[in-house]
């Protein structure tokens, strides 16, 4: 004869309150902490103080001069490189580079051309990072096709 | 005659779906969270730029400067200005030195507000080349469009 356990049949209630509880606080603990993290890089510059012995250079390999004026309130009002005026659109710039570095690779034991940015005291950051964007390289599909990669400023205006 | 109203049973839900769900999510918040902030701060919105990449190694011996929107900077939580920075560069010197190390060494990394007057930047890196500084990372937030 077969017994049957009764207790086998009746269900165990668990309470499940307290677990929700705590786990919805967990959820919104989570939930406030949570920040998208923006994904950042840099632009590294390696700018010794002027005057340096090493930076004693022969003439022919003098810097690119990038001119960036501002307007009162801290636009870009036109920038020049090398004297020749590009306006505010930073794609001239970008060609005007090309043109005068190529994309060839430097040669060995050379770092290739170097550029220094003289700006306005109050254009805004932003422009400046526009304009080491536009000159150090560009997108060519996925692949980053470096243009300049030595970057210096000259000295603030006051 | 008295009817004897039928007490409603308490409806009881299931709640394993919900009890699912709610793990699924606190897992993804769990995974997700980035308690590392220490790097970023609330005055400092980043210019954007196509060409920056996250670098693949960290910086050695990093010295950030936060450069809020005003020219405030902002250095290991203390507050200065481009006058007063080169008490705070020279701290963090004398930390370095401690390891033996010299300020060529050291990666100044400047998170500049975007709408921060170039020049205050300008003013930055000089006072920091006034300490022997040379290397400068100039930091931008991943533009993908």
């Amino acid at each position: 004869m077969k017994i049957r356990n009764k207790a086998e049949q009746e269900k165990q209630e668990l309470n499940m309150t307290s677990m929700i509880d705590i786990v919805f606080l967990l959820l919104v603990f989570f939930v406030m902490t949570f920040k998208i993290v923006e994904m950042e890089g840099d632009f590294s510059i390696r700018m010794p103080l002027a005057g340096d012995s090493s930076a004693v250079s022969d003439p022919t390999d003098l810097p690119l001069k990038l001119r960036m004026r501002a307007t009162p309130e801290g636009s870009l009002a036109s920038m020049s490189l090398n004297e020749i005026d590009m306006g505010t659109d930073f794609t001239a710039l970008r060609s005007q580079v090309l043109q005068l570095v190529g994309t060839g690779a430097p040669a060995e034991g050379n770092d290739g051309p170097e550029i220094e940015i003289d700006t306005d005291y109050n254009l805004r950051y932003a422009y400046i990072i526009e304009a080491i964007t536009s000159v150090s390289g560009y997108k060519n599909g996925d692949e980053i096709i470096k243009l300049i990669e030595k970057v210096k400023f000259a000295k603030p205006r006051r | 005659m008295r009817v004897k109203s039928k007490k409603p049973d308490l409806a009881e839900g299931d709640l394993t779906p919900m009890i699912d769900m709610t793990f699924q999510l606190i897992a993804f918040f769990m995974v997700l969270i980035n308690f590392a902030q220490t790097e970023s701060n609330d005055k400092v919105v980043l210019p954007s730029s196509q060409l920056v990449k996250p670098p693949e190694a960290p910086l050695d011996f990093a010295i950030i400067l936060h450069v809020a929107r005003d020219g405030e900077v902002i250095l290991g939580g203390d507050s200065f200005t481009a006058d007063t920075l080169s008490t705070g560069l020279k701290q963090e010197l004398a930390v370095m030195r401690a390891e033996d190390k010299g300020p060529q060494d050291a990666n100044i990394i400047i998170r500049a507000h975007q709408d921060t007057a170039a020049g205050d930047v300008q003013e930055i890196i000089k006072v920091a080349q006034d300490e022997q500084f040379v290397n400068f990372a100039l930091r931008a937030k991943e533009d993908r469009s």
